[in-house]
């Protein structure tokens, strides 16, 4: 019968190294953003390059899958859905590379007190982002786990508002100029803004698990 | 000029191949999931492999109903039936079926010709339309539940699920269209089976094949035409008017239409629960729309995504309406021919005395000539 699946197993690949690529992505833009606050200038350049070559990646890898999907006529019913979860995913990558990449532009200065704060945030944000990856391997190979991943995605992304919550407060409480305190703020928000991102893909993927499972 | 009589029901049965394929076929071509041209290719040569297995099945119901033992009586009930089919269908939309119309336009002649009309099985004919959508409905809903299960067990990949639903697709189209053919071959060609042009036997080669044979596969060769020639649009507008269902509910629906006609058609499955002292089905024609409503309100049902009343409603009204139709046209048709074409409807005079259980009655179009 492997003739049958021989059109299907690249395309599924293809669609696993997606998943691993933006994986991979949120793990190096966390190791960024510890190098950042670290002061390690040369390892941070190496993750900011290796997030660039992720993102074009997981970018070319979508578009492939979106038009092997298309041109073979392949899952009609849940095409839309898949193309919406890809893209949206893509989304996640994407805002974590434009993180790294303001780091690397305005170059925040970082009180050394609240570097372990960053770092913290960051991390959880990367864990939602984890569990939303495994949520849709769930998607596409065990509909019924999907649910035992995305509630992690929305307990870490409740977990980064409630970090990104205190240590805004705790930035503001500071004896800082208030443009270094606004734009200390800004980088709280953008970090923030990968576990947001992977809410919006949650929501979307607990829609479409119902509509695979009725 | 015999011949020229079994245009009706080749007519009949190109309208059934071209409305009932949708049925088998209409979820996977209308998504895309299989081609036409691959729905069309099984679909035709299934379907007369099913019209050529059945001459030993539902026909004999259908004879036991009305023995037509004129040309142009066949002729005209086959007809009547067809336009009765065109034009409930038309003008109502309900899911009238093949098989209802028929059964309509016998009773017609036996009541034009003042046969009597057999109560067992006309009841069991009757019995058997309000079976079959149950019946299909209990099969969907214990079959949807299983493969459902099953699936989830199997932890499929999406895409190698998508393969394994098209392949699926093909396998359960076939099968219904070769119930399809086996069961509903006794609506287009049974009223022939007295009258038929062809010799008791034909040599074909190393083969021979009796004249119920040969008749019913021109009968299949006529609704595998049907299929061919303008089910695509039927099927598409039945598969995107189905797309609430999953794939994997509209599969279902085909499986357990497919298994209705193929219960209430297959003289081996009858034989073989008569051999294990089961009780047997009748063979009777059924309709596939209406066993495909039933199917799809059998998932609603687990699936207790609620049930509308309205496609119920409407067919209990196709069962009384397509009927009486076909009966109204076939009095009707039956008094042309043999008024002002002078064609011959019947050949026998009236019958000496109804047999008990049978509905005697004085022939409405007089004495046959």
């Amino acid at each position: 019968m492997s003739f049958l699946f021989r059109r299907t197993r690249a395309l599924e690949a293809q669609i696993d190294q997606f998943l691993d690529t933006v994986s991979e992505g949120c793990l190096v833009f966390e190791q960024g953003v510890d190098d950042y606050l670290r002061g390690d200038r040369e390892e941070f350049e190496e993750r900011h390059k290796a997030i660039r070559i992720l993102e074009a990646k997981a970018d070319g890898l979508r578009r492939e899958i979106e038009t092997r999907l298309y041109v073979e006529s392949l899952i009609p019913d849940h095409r839309g859905d898949v193309l919406g979860l890809l893209e949206s995913l893509d989304n996640v990558i994407d805002q974590a590379k434009q993180t790294l990449a303001q780091f690397e532009v305005e170059r925040p200065d970082v009180p050394e007190s609240l570097a372990a704060e960053y770092t913290t945030l960051a991390r959880v944000c990367v864990q939602s982002s984890q569990h939303l990856v495994d949520s849709c391997r769930a998607f596409f190979r065990e509909i019924t786990a999907v649910r035992d991943h995305l509630h992690k995605v929305y307990f870490f992304e409740k977990e980064a508002d409630r970090l990104a919550d205190a240590l805004k407060r705790r930035v503001f409480s500071m004896d800082l100029d208030l443009a270094r305190k606004i734009h200390l703020r800004y980088f709280c928000l953008h970090i923030e803004k990968v576990s947001d991102r992977a809410e919006e893909v949650a929501d979307r993927l607990a829609i479409y698990t119902i509509k695979r499972t009725i | 000029m015999s011949w020229l009589f079994l245009t009706s029901g080749l007519f009949l049965g190109w309208s059934l191949g071209a409305n009932d394929a949708a049925n088998f076929f209409g979820t996977a071509v209308a998504t895309r999931m299989l081609r036409f041209r691959t729905a069309a290719l099984v679909g035709s040569l299934f379907v007369v492999l099913g019209a050529w297995s059945g001459a030993q099945g539902t026909a004999k119901t259908l004879g036991h109903l009305g023995a037509i033992d004129a040309p142009a009586g066949a002729f005209t009930v086959a007809l009547a039936a067809a336009a009765a089919l065109a034009l409930t269908l038309s003008k109502s939309g309900l899911p009238v079926s093949s098989t209802q119309a028929i059964v309509g336009a016998i009773v017609g002649w036996n009541l034009f010709n003042g046969r009597p009309t057999d109560l067992k099985t006309l009841t069991e004919l009757l019995s058997s339309w309000i079976l079959c959508p149950i019946l299909s409905g209990g099969l969907a809903a214990g079959l949807f539940l299983a493969i459902r299960r099953f699936v989830y067990r199997l932890r499929l990949h999406l895409l190698e699920a998508d393969t394994w639903l098209r392949f699926a697709f093909i396998v359960a189209g076939a099968f219904g269209a070769y119930g399809l053919g086996q069961n509903n071959i006794a609506n287009v060609m049974g009223v022939f089976v007295r009258v038929s042009p062809f010799p008791a036997v034909t040599r074909i080669g190393p083969w021979t094949a009796t004249s119920v044979e040969l008749l019913f596969l021109l009968g299949g060769v006529a609704i595998a035409a049907g299929i061919t020639t303008y089910s695509r649009r039927i099927m598409v507008r039945l598969g995107t008017g189905l797309t609430s269902l999953s794939p994997l509910a509209g599969l279902v629906v085909v499986l357990a239409t497919a298994l209705v006609l193929f219960l209430f058609g297959s003289v081996e499955l009858q034989r073989l629960l008569r051999a294990a002292h089961l009780p047997g089905w009748p063979l009777v024609p059924v309709s596939a729309t209406q066993a495909a409503v039933g199917a799809i309100l059998g998932i609603s049902l687990v699936r207790r995504s609620g049930i509308r009343l309205k496609p119920l409603g409407k067919i209990a009204l196709g069962w009384v309406v397509s009927p009486l139709v076909a009966l109204l046209i076939s009095l009707v048709g039956l008094y042309v021919a043999q008024n002002v074409f002078e064609l011959p409807v019947s050949n026998s005079r009236r019958p000496a005395a109804a047999a008990a259980g049978e509905v005697p009655s004085a022939p409405l179009g007089g004495e046959s000539r």
